[in-house]
């Protein structure tokens, strides 16, 4: 069970927060000149990273506001928690084989 | 010539104690060069390298595993095996598999306790039944048994349920697939590693794969834990780990990587005989041949690669386990566990050429890869050893997420991924 600190609520258990996956995605400026890779790197194609992943995470069952967490996905420890459109803090890297 | 496990080498070991019966399946030191390494020595890697020795006489062929055969979702899963997929894609995938699966124990000289005791999927509401009579419908028309039980049907073909499911899960009616069951998967990745050694290939355990070598865009080799080793056609047959071998290869993947978590009890004399799955609360039951109850779980719903699930995953599991079977609610749960299972956006498979010409990939199988281990191993034999896919597993490209042309079995697929 993940203790998740909201930005706005604070401490609350995982049960309460829906999650929406890999932060920092940004949205094509010029979609129309986009081919077939690029919409599927953009669409389907996921960081999926063993190591520190940043993601987005909505508190669904309390102040329903977004916000952004880094995470470490072996260890489940959470690293920072930081606003939507804030960029991501330095962080040192983790690699796992 | 190998040992064949048959009554009269049983009765001769039986006479020396069970001394000295033969090791499997050999050990040996990795080569400098090989005609194709497999990297993932699972059910499905294992099966690959099989297929590759006795269908395409590919024998100068390694195994790589980065820790012990049969180690990762291999050993995790939850052993059912079915074909009843609504997609003509799945269903002719899963069916292929489910004809190796009926020979296997055979075809391998390996006992892999097939037993088709009968797979029921639930239907809860009148949705979930019309779900059920089309996938239904579209099974028979691929050639897959399958049939709809009413409410009673589903309570004379496993008397231990409560169809009342306490008020919350109404048990309504179920499809079946009486060719369905489950296997011991153990036995499954030693039965083919058995089989493959006897063939020629090196299983190579603890031997972790760190890196390719590719020129021009084509697989020269890989580098390991015990060193480079030659090779110019590499099979990644990773599971969970799929992204991170992708990634040191150069490309990237369309899959999520969960922990999806199951549990067994303590062991109780025989009290259900066939396999219960329940899509609409995503937990699955059955009960092993030393009588423990196997339950599946649903997976975690943020990436995770701790092999272990999350605590809230298996309370709605246990929680719906109770309310359809109240007669389990006082049985001890002794171990509960997780494997980590890559997730495509439409839950169907990747079985595909990649952009690094030589290099193969085998993953995607999200919760239900245990199933199609046979068909699976068989046809990406092929495609590695032709360097074209197999008619089956074609569908399933990688080239799939650029062309749109997905296989989308969320749900559709009996349950819900």
């Amino acid at each position: 069970m993940l203790l998740i600190d909201c930005p706005y609520c604070g401490p609350r258990a995982e049960v309460e927060f829906s999650y929406g996956n890999e932060a920092h995605i940004a949205r094509p400026l010029q979609p129309e000149a986009l081919d077939d890779d690029d919409w599927a790197d953009y669409l389907f194609m996921k960081t999926n990273r063993k190591g520190v992943m940043l993601e987005r995470w909505v508190h669904s069952h309390g102040c329903r506001r977004w916000f952004n967490v880094a995470r470490d996905t072996v260890t489940y420890e959470i690293l920072a928690v930081y606003p939507m459109g804030a960029k991501p803090p330095k962080l040192p890297e983790r690699s796992y084989l | 010539m190998r040992t064949r496990y048959n009554v009269f080498s049983l009765a001769r070991n039986a006479m020396r104690h069970h001394a000295d019966w033969p090791k499997a399946w050999r050990s040996p030191e990795p080569k400098s060069s090989y005609d194709a390494v497999i990297v993932g020595g699972g059910g499905h890697g294992l099966a690959t390298a099989y297929y590759l020795a006795k269908e395409h006489k590919l024998t100068n062929v390694a195994v790589l595993e980065r820790s012990w055969l049969g180690g990762g979702n291999t050993g995790r899963n939850t052993t059912i095996v079915r074909s009843n997929y609504l997609w003509d894609e799945s269903a002719a995938l899963y069916e292929h598999a489910m004809k190796l699966w009926e020979g296997l124990s055979q075809d391998l000289n390996y006992n892999v306790m097939f037993s088709q005791r009968g797979v029921l999927n639930l239907a809860h509401n009148q949705h979930d039944l019309r779900e059920i009579s089309r996938r239904v419908n579209a099974n028979r028309l691929n050639g897959i048994d399958s049939e709809v039980l009413d409410a009673k049907g589903v309570k004379d073909y496993c008397p231990a349920i409560d169809l009342r499911g306490g008020g919350r899960y109404p048990v309504l009616g179920a499809s079946l697939q009486r060719r369905g069951g489950t296997a011991r998967h153990d036995a499954v990745a030693w039965g083919y590693a058995r089989a493959a050694d006897a063939l020629g290939v090196d299983i190579i355990q603890e031997c972790p794969v760190e890196g390719f070598r590719i020129s021009n865009g084509r697989v020269q080799g890989v580098q390991t834990g015990k060193g480079y080793i030659e090779a110019r056609k590499v099979g990644l047959v990773p599971a969970g780990h799929a992204s991170v071998l992708a990634e040191r290869a150069g490309f990237r993947l369309p899959v999520t990587s969960v922990p999806l978590q199951a549990l067994v009890s303590e062991p109780v004399k025989p009290v259900l005989d066939c396999v219960i799955m329940s899509g609409a609360v995503h937990a699955y039951i059955s009960q092993s041949d030393k009588g423990e109850l196997v339950i599946g779980a649903g997976v975690d719903k943020y990436v995770g690669y701790g092999q272990r699930g999350s605590l809230p995953v298996t309370e709605e599991t246990l929680g719906a386990i109770c309310e359809l079977f109240p007669i389990f609610r006082r049985m001890r749960m002794l171990r509960n566990w997780g494997g980590i299972v890559d997730t495509c956006p439409d839950a169907s498979p990747i079985l595909s050429k990649t952009p690094v010409e030589g290099l193969y990939i085998n993953c995607g199988w999200g919760t239900g890869g245990f199933k199609a281990t046979p068909g699976s191993g068989h046809v990406f034999a092929h495609t590695i050893a032709t360097d074209r896919p197999h008619a089956i597993n074609a569908p399933f490209s990688l080239d799939r997420f650029r062309s749109g042309y997905l296989i989308d079995e969320h749900g559709a697929a009996a349950v819900a991924h």
